[in-house]
C-alpha cells in the first residue's frame, strides 16, 4: 500500500484518461517495483497514449460502418432464442441488429428488465408483489365467470383468496373491470351491477335481442385486464447475482416506472423509441449503444464501442431517433447525387429540379460520381509544401 | 499531368421549352433513321448534326470525329402538349392548391404564414395539399373550386355537379398547362418551387429534347443489320404518332380521333420517360422484352448512378484463381508470369534511369522465365504516340528513347500492387502486396493473410491492380500494405495470424517438452530469419540438444515478456500455473518461452496475443516478420511429425461403444417416460408455457445432454494422439462437438430451434405411427457419422442441413443491404483537425471521437493504453 501512495500522485498528475489511471493502480498495487521501473512504465504508458490518438482526416464513418456491417455475415439468422430456460423469447442476431438500425417504433419482441428497490429485490415474495402490479392479469384469473343464458347475464364471482394473494382488493377489481371494458376495450353497450358482499359483478348487455351480444360481452369480461399494465403480457421473476429481477414480455416503461418498488435508475427496455419519448434523446442514444453492443456480444462478435457510438450519435443527432436508410439519415442528406445514388434515384432528381437544389459536391459519393478526389483521408489535405528554389 | 478543373457545384432545374429549342441543333421531323445506302436521313433521328457514332464520319455541328464529338441535342415539336409522368404528383398538388380561375394559391397570406412561417423565419414546412380544404372558395377572386381527380398514370379530371349529378370533366394537358401558366411566381415559393428555374408549366412538355446519338448508339449485328437502341425505338414511335397527329389536326379530323391520338402520344412520351409507370402497360420490343427507357437507365443496381457513376471500371487489373504458398512472406503475392508480362508500370525516362530503361526496352515484351529481368510492352513518345514493342523494333526504340519518353515497364519482383477479394466488406479486403513473379497460372499468397480477405483455396478468385502513379504507389505502401493492416479497426486486435495447420503445427511443436538435435532444429528453422542458435538446452552423450520451446523462442522478438493462458486452458478454479497438466499456462520472459503451449490464442488470426504484443512493443514490421517466421516454422514442424486424419481415427473401443449404446438406450426410455407422463396429463407446465411446449423443451434438453454424454465417452478414448483432438484443442479447426458427431452420436436435428415436426398428418415420415412423439420420430440421430445413418435419420439430417443453407443465403443479402445503408449513412464522416467528428458539410456529430479520441485500430482491444502489457514487459512477471 505504501507503493500506491508513493506513485499514486504521479499517476494522478499524468495526462491520462481515468481508465488508464485505474488500470495502472490495479496492476501496480501491491507489486514490488523500483523507482526506475516505475519511471519506465509511466514513460511507456504516456508514449503509447499519445500514439493511440486518432489522426485528423480519418474516415471514421466508413470504418464504423464496415466494422458493424462486416460481422453481419457471421451472425445467425435465428430470430428466436431462449435466453435461459423457459425464459422470454427475444429477437437476436442479425434481425435484431437490423431492427435497431431501422429505428422501428416497436421491436418485434419488446421486453423489459425490471430491477427492484433494495427493500424488494432480496425477497422472492416481495418481488412477486411488484410483478403482480406489472403483469397484465385478465379478470378470469380472479374468479369464476359464468354466462347466464336465461337472464342474459354474465356473472363474475371473484375469488377473494386469489385477490388476497395478488394483493388487490375485490372492490378495486369490481370498480376497474367495467371501467376498463369501456375505456380500453371500447365496448359500451352493457350495464353492470356490483354486489360488494358476495364479491360478484353482474354484467348484462343493453341489447338483449341476440345471444351474440351476450357472448361478445362475456369475452370482453373474461379478458379485461384488471390488474397490471396492459402492454405487459408476462412477467418472469428470476434471481440473478443475489437479487430478484423481473423480466417482462411486452414493454411500457412509463407505466412501469409508476409502480412502487421499481428501481427506475436501472430498469430498462429494449424498445428504443419508447426510451426516446419517456427519457429523452440522450437516453435513447445510450440505449442504441447498449442494445447494439449486447446483440453483437451475444453472438461473440467483438466490435469497439466507438463505432457503435458513432452510429448512435448519427442516428440521434437531430433530436429524434432517425433510421439508417432511405427514411432517415441517407434520405435526408443535402447532396442530391448522393441521395440519387442510394435509392429511388429518379424521384430525387425530379424533385431536385423543381426545388432548384444545388449539390455542393462535398460528400464522398458526389465526388466519386463527378470523378474528383474525395475530401477524406489523404484527399482532405489542402496544404502542400513548396520547395524553395535557392537550395 | 495538369490537374483538371474542379467542379464546384451542380445546380438542378427544369428545362424550359425555350432552352430546349436553344440547345437543340436540329429539329427532328422524320421517324426514319438511315436511308437505303446506310446514310443518316437529314432531320431524322440519326441526323449528323446530333453527333456521329460511325467511324470515318464527321459531326456536322462540331466537325469532330466519332471519338471526340460528345453529341448534341435535337428537338421534336409536339403537336399538342403532354404531361411529364415524373411530375404528375406535383401537377396534382398544384391543381388542388391553386384557383382554377385566377391561379392564386387558395390560402390567404395569413394562412400561408401559419404554415410556412414569417418572412424572416422561414423555418416552417412547405405548403402541402392537406393545408388546403377541398372545394373551397378562392380567397382572392371568390371563384368556387372543384374537386380534382387524378387517375394513374396521367389523367386529370374535374368533378362538376350538373343537375345534382357528379360529372367528371377531363382536363387535357393543354388545359392544365393554361392553369399552370396562371400561377404567379410569388405563390410558387411557399410551395417549394423556384420559379426562376422551374415554372410549373414546363412540366407539361410542348417540345421534347432528342438526346444525341452517342447516348443511343445503334449496333451492327453479325449479319450486317443495324439494331437500334431502345431509346431510338421509342423516339421513332413518338415522331410517328406526332406526325400523324399533326396531319389529322391540319385536316380537321373529328375530336374523337384527335383525342385518341393525343392519348397515344401521351402514352409514348410517358413510356419514353419511364417504362415502369403504374397503370400503364410497358412498351415492348418486338421480341416481347420491355424497353429500357430513360428512367430504367438511371435506376437500380446496374443503372447509371449505382452501376456506372458510383462504380467505375479500371484498366491495369487482373484476376485469377488463388492458391497457397507458405514460403512467401505475408506481404508478398505470387504473380503468374503471364500476368506480370501483360501488366505495366509507366516510368518516365530521365537522365538517371535512361540506361536502365534502354535495357528494359531491349528485353522486349516476352519474358522467358521468372528470373529473367523484366521487359516493356509500350513506349510513349513525348507527343503521346504509343509505340508497341515487338521483336523487330526493340533496338531501334531503345536507341530512340531520351528524357521525356515514358516506358511502360512490365511488373517485376518488389513492385507494389493492390490485391483484393470480393465482397470487399472492410478495408482489409484490399491490401498492398509486393510482387513475386512465379511460374504457374494462379496468384499465390501466404495462408496467414486469408482471414482479412476471408479467402480460401476452393476455387476463390482474386483481383490485382497495379497503381500507375508515384502518389498511388506511396499511398499503397504507406497506408495499404499488409504490415499496416495486421490490426483490425473493428476491435483493435490482430486479424492476420496463423490458421489451420500453422496452429496445429506450432501446437505440436511446443506442447510439453521435446528435444531436437542440431540437425533437427536446423531443419525446423531452415526457412526462418533466425541467424544464430542459442546455447543448447542439454547435452547427452556428447550430443547437443535444443528443446522445442527453445526452437520456438528463436523466432520471438528479444526481450518480449508476457504471460497468458492458451486456448487449451480449461479455466480451472485454481490455476496450477507452471504445473498445468495441459501445459496451457504460457510464460515468455526476455523472449524465451519458459512454459506453455503456443496455439490459437498466441498466434491465431483474431486472437494472436504474441502478434498483438509484438506490434505494440516492436512495431508492425517486426510483427510481420514474426508471422513470416511463424508460418514457415509451423509448416516445418507439422511436416516433422506428419499429420493426417482418417476414418480409423474415429474408432472407439468396445467398452465405449457399449457405454454409448447404454446412454442412448437410457435416453430413449427417459423420453418415453416423459411422453407417458404427458399423455397421462401429469405433466406440470412451466410458467408461461403450454404443456406441449414444456414437453418439447424437456425432450430437447434430455437429448442434448445425451449427445454431450456420448461425446464425453468418446473423448475419454481419444487423446492428443488423435489428429482431430489436436486440431480441436489447439483451436486450429473444428471442435469437440464435431468429433462427438463423428465418433459418438450426431444428435437432434432441428428446424427453427425445434424438433422436426412437419411432414405428413401427425407424423414426420410414413415410417412412424401417427402421433409418435418419440425421439427418433422427430429427428434425433442416434448414430455417428462414422457408424452411418439409417434412411430416416439421413432424411432428417438433410432437413436440418437445408435450414443452414437457406439461412446463409438469406443472411448474405440482408447483411449486405444493412452494410450498404450503414456506409451510405456514415461515409461522409471524418475527424476534423480540432478532434471533432464532422460530416464533410461541416456538421458536428461528436465533439471528441469516441469520447476519448482513441483510434480503435491502435487501441488495445478498446483500451487507450495496454497497461497490462507495459507493466508485464517491465517487471517481467504476471500481473
Amino acid at each position: 500500500m505504501a507503493l500506491a501512495e508513493k506513485y499514486g500522485k504521479k499517476i494522478e498528475a499524468a495526462d491520462l484518461p481515468k481508465k488508464t489511471k485505474d488500470q495502472l493502480h490495479k496492476f501496480l498495487d501491491g507489486k514490488e517495483i523500483t523507482d526506475i521501473q516505475f519511471k519506465q512504465i509511466l514513460e511507456r504508458v504516456l508514449k503509447e497514449y499519445l500514439s493511440t490518438r486518432i489522426e485528423a482526416c480519418e474516415a471514421v464513418g466508413v470504418i464504423a460502418a464496415q466494422s458493424i456491417g462486416e460481422p453481419g455475415t457471421q451472425m445467425t439468422m435465428r430470430t428466436f432464442h431462449y435466453a435461459g430456460v423457459a425464459e422470454i423469447n427475444v429477437t437476436l442476431g442479425l434481425p435484431r441488429l437490423i431492427e435497431i438500425m431501422d429505428a422501428r417504433k416497436e421491436p418485434s419482441t419488446p421486453t423489459m428488465t425490471v430491477y427492484l428497490e433494495p427493500e424488494y429485490c432480496k425477497d422472492r415474495d416481495r418481488a412477486r408483489e411488484v410483478s403482480w402490479q406489472i403483469e397484465a392479469a385478465p379478470l378470469h384469473e380472479f374468479g369464476d365467470i359464468t354466462t347466464d343464458m336465461e337472464n342474459m347475464h354474465v356473472i363474475v364471482h371473484l375469488n377473494t383468496k386469489v385477490c388476497d394473494k395478488r394483493k388487490i382488493s375485490a372492490a378495486e377489481i369490481m370498480e376497474t373491470a367495467p371501467r376498463k371494458i369501456r375505456e380500453r376495450r371500447h365496448y359500451r353497450d352493457f350495464e353492470h351491477d356490483i354486489n360488494e358482499e358476495t364479491a360478484t359483478i353482474i354484467f348484462s348487455p343493453k341489447n338483449k335481442e341476440s345471444y351474440q351480444n351476450l357472448f361478445q360481452l362475456a369475452e370482453h369480461v373474461r379478458s379485461v385486464i384488471v390488474q397490471g399494465i396492459d402492454d405487459i403480457l408476462r412477467v418472469v421473476v428470476r434471481k440473478e447475482t443475489g437479487e430478484y429481477i423481473l423480466y417482462t414480455e411486452g414493454s411500457n416503461i412509463k407505466d412501469v416506472f409508476d409502480v412502487a418498488g421499481v428501481d427506475t435508475t436501472r430498469t430498462r427496455t429494449n424498445n428504443i423509441s419508447e426510451i426516446a419519448s419517456v427519457l429523452g434523446i440522450e437516453a435513447a442514444r445510450n440505449a442504441i449503444i447498449h442494445e447494439a453492443l449486447s446483440t453483437l456480444d451475444e453472438q461473440g462478435i467483438l466490435v469497439d464501442v466507438r463505432h457503435i457510438m458513432l452510429v448512435s450519435d448519427m442516428m440521434c443527432m437531430e433530436g429524434e431517433v432517425k433510421q439508417i436508410g432511405r427514411h432517415g439519415i441517407a434520405g435526408e442528406k443535402e447532396s442530391v447525387l448522393s441521395r440519387a445514388a442510394f435509392e429511388v434515384t429518379v424521384n430525387h432528381l425530379l424533385d431536385a429540379a423543381v426545388a432548384n437544389e444545388v449539390d455542393e459536391l462535398s460528400g464522398v459519393t458526389e465526388n466519386v460520381i463527378v470523378g474528383q478526389p474525395i475530401q477524406l483521408g489523404t484527399g482532405d489535405v489542402k496544404l502542400i509544401a513548396v520547395r524553395q528554389e535557392n537550395n | 499531368m495538369p490537374s483538371p478543373k474542379r467542379i464546384g457545384r451542380i445546380e438542378f432545374g427544369l428545362l424550359s421549352p425555350k432552352e430546349i429549342r436553344e440547345m437543340s441543333v436540329r429539329k427532328i421531323i422524320w421517324a426514319d433513321t438511315y436511308d437505303d445506302d446506310g446514310f443518316p436521313y437529314p432531320q431524322g433521328l440519326m441526323d449528323l448534326n446530333l453527333g456521329v457514332i460511325d467511324p470515318g464520319l464527321r459531326c456536322k455541328t462540331c466537325d469532330q470525329k466519332a471519338s471526340e464529338c460528345p453529341g448534341h441535342f435535337g428537338h421534336i415539336e409536339l403537336a399538342k402538349p403532354v404531361i411529364h409522368v415524373g411530375y404528375t404528383r406535383l401537377i396534382r398538388k398544384l391543381l388542388r392548391v391553386t384557383c382554377r380561375a385566377c391561379g392564386r394559391v387558395l390560402l390567404s397570406p395569413d394562412e400561408i404564414e401559419k404554415v410556412v412561417g414569417t418572412e424572416d423565419d422561414q423555418t416552417g414546412d412547405l405548403l402541402s395539399e392537406k393545408d388546403v380544404k377541398k372545394e373551397r372558395i378562392c380567397p382572392h377572386c371568390g371563384d368556387q373550386q372543384l374537386k380534382i381527380n387524378f387517375e394513374k398514370p396521367t389523367t386529370f379530371s374535374e368533378v362538376m355537379v350538373e343537375d345534382g349529378k357528379k360529372v367528371e370533366h377531363k382536363l387535357t394537358p393543354a388545359d392544365i398547362r393554361a392553369r399552370m401558366e396562371k400561377i404567379p411566381n410569388e405563390d410558387l415559393i411557399p410551395l417549394g418551387i423556384n420559379p426562376d428555374v422551374a415554372r410549373p408549366e414546363w412540366t407539361i412538355l410542348t417540345v421534347l429534347p432528342v438526346p444525341p446519338v452517342t447516348m443511343r448508339p445503334s449496333i451492327i449485328l453479325e449479319n450486317g443489320q443495324r439494331s437500334e437502341d431502345d431509346l431510338t425505338h421509342k423516339l421513332v414511335d413518338i415522331i410517328r404518332i406526332n406526325q400523324r397527329f399533326k396531319e389529322n389536326q391540319d385536316a380537321g379530323a373529328p375530336q374523337l380521333i384527335i383525342e385518341d391520338l393525343w392519348e397515344l402520344l401521351q402514352y409514348h412520351v410517358t413510356t419514353y420517360l419511364d417504362n415502369e409507370v403504374a397503370g400503364c402497360p410497358p412498351a415492348r420490343h418486338r421480341s416481347g422484352r420491355p424497353l429500357k427507357t430513360l428512367s430504367q437507365r438511371l435506376k437500380g443496381k446496374d443503372g447509371r448512378f449505382r452501376g456506372s457513376l458510383s462504380g467505375k471500371r479500371v484498366n491495369f487489373s487482373s484476376r485469377t484463381v488463388i492458391s497457397p504458398d507458405p514460403n512467401l512472406s505475408v506481404s508478398q503475392v505470387g504473380v503468374p508470369r503471364a500476368v506480370a508480362n501483360e501488366m505495366t508500370i509507366p516510368v518516365r525516362v530521365t537522365i538517371h534511369n535512361i540506361d536502365e530503361l534502354r535495357q528494359v526496352v531491349r528485353n522486349g515484351p516476352l519474358r522467358p522465365d521468372v528470373n529473367a529481368p523484366c521487359g516493356a510492352n509500350y513506349v510513349l513518345r513525348p507527343d503521346n504516340r504509343r509505340l508497341r514493342l515487338a521483336d523487330g523494333n526493340l533496338d531501334t526504340i531503345a536507341d530512340m528513347i531520351e528524357p521525356g519518353y515514358t516506358v511502360e515497364r512490365q511488373l517485376r519482383d518488389g513492385d507494389v500492387v493492390l490485391f483484393n477479394r470480393q465482397p470487399s466488406l472492410h478495408r482489409m479486403s484490399i491490401m498492398a502486396h509486393r510482387v513475386k513473379v512465379m511460374e504457374g497460372k494462379t496468384f499465390r499468397l501466404n495462408p496467414a493473410v486469408c482471414p482479412p480477405y476471408n479467402a480460401d483455396f476452393d476455387g476463390d478468385e482474386m483481383n490485382m491492380h497495379v497503381p500507375q502513379t508515384e502518389e498511388a504507389r506511396a499511398e499503397a505502401t504507406i497506408l495499404l500494405s499488409v504490415h499496416e493492416n495486421i490490426l483490425s479497426p473493428r476491435f483493435g486486435g490482430p486479424i492476420i495470424g496463423g490458421i489451420h495447420d500453422h496452429v496445429s503445427g506450432i501446437f505440436m511443436l511446443t506442447h510439453g517438452i521435446r528435444w531436437f538435435t542440431k540437425e533437427e532444429a536446423l531443419y525446423l528453422l531452415r526457412y526462418t530469419h533466425v541467424e544464430h542458435m542459442p546455447p543448447p538446452g542439454k547435452e547427452e552423450d556428447g550430443i547437443q540438444y535444443w528443446s522445442n520451446k527453445q526452437v520456438f523462442s528463436m523466432i520471438l522478438p528479444d526481450q518480449l515478456n508476457m504471460v497468458f493462458r492458451a486456448s487449451s486452458c480449461q479455466n480451472c478454479d485454481t490455476c496450477e500455473k507452471e504445473m498445468c497438466e495441459r501445459d496451457a499456462y504460457v510464460r515468455i520472459i526476455d523472449g524465451i518461452l519458459e512454459v506453455g503451449t503456443i496455439d490459437k490464442k498466441a498466434i491465431g488470426a483474431f486472437d494472436g496475443q504474441i502478434v498483438n504484443r509484438t506490434i505494440r512493443h516492436y512495431g508492425m514490421r517486426r510483427a510481420a516478420d514474426f508471422i513470416d517466421d511463424l508460418t514457415k516454422l509451423s509448416i516445418r514442424a507439422i511436416m516433422f511429425d506428419g499429420f493426417s486424419f482418417g476414418i480409423d481415427d474415429e474408432d472407439l473401443s468396445k467398452t465405449e461403444y457399449g457405454q454409448i449404446d447404454e446412454v442412448l438406450n437410457n435416453v430413449a426410455s427417459d423420453v418415453t417416460r416423459r411422453i407417458k407422463i404427458y399423455e397421462d396429463g401429469q405433466l406440470e407446465p412451466m410458467p408461461g408455457r403450454t404443456v406441449e411446449e414444456t414437453l418439447e423443451m424437456q425432450i430437447m434438453q434430455v437429448l442434448g445432454k445425451a449427445r454431450d454424454l456420448t461425446g464425453q465417452i468418446a473423448g475419454r478414448h481419444l487423446g492428443l494422439g488423435n489428429s482431430a483432438v489436436v486440431m480441436a484443442v489447439s483451436g486450429a479447426r473444428g471442435s469437440m462437438l464435431n468429433l462427438t458427431q463423428m465418433a459418438g452420436c450426431i444428435g437432434q436435428q432441428s428446424v427453427r430451434g425445434e424438433r422436426i415436426v412437419r411432414g405428413y398428418d401427425d407424423r414426420t415420415l410414413p415410417h412412424f405411427r401417427k402421433g409418435d412423439r418419440g425421439s427418433d420420430a422427430h429427428g434425433f440421430i442416434a448414430h455417428s457419422y462414422k457408424g452411418g445413418l439409417n434412411p430416416t435419420e439421413f432424411f432428417f439430417h438433410a432437413i436440418g442441413g437445408r435450414e443452414g443453407l437457406v439461412d446463409t443465403a438469406v443472411r448474405t443479402s440482408q447483411s449486405g443491404y444493412l452494410q450498404r445503408r450503414l456506409i451510405n449513412a456514415l461515409q461522409d464522416l471524418k475527424v476534423a483537425y480540432d478532434g471533432t467528428v464532422r460530416s464533410t458539410g461541416g456538421r458536428i456529430i461528436q465533439f471528441q471521437y469516441g469520447e476519448d479520441s482513441t483510434d480503435p485500430t491502435k487501441s488495445a482491444f478498446g483500451d487507450p493504453v495496454d497497461v497490462k502489457g507495459i507493466v508485464e514487459s517491465i517487471i517481467k512477471e504476471e500481473v
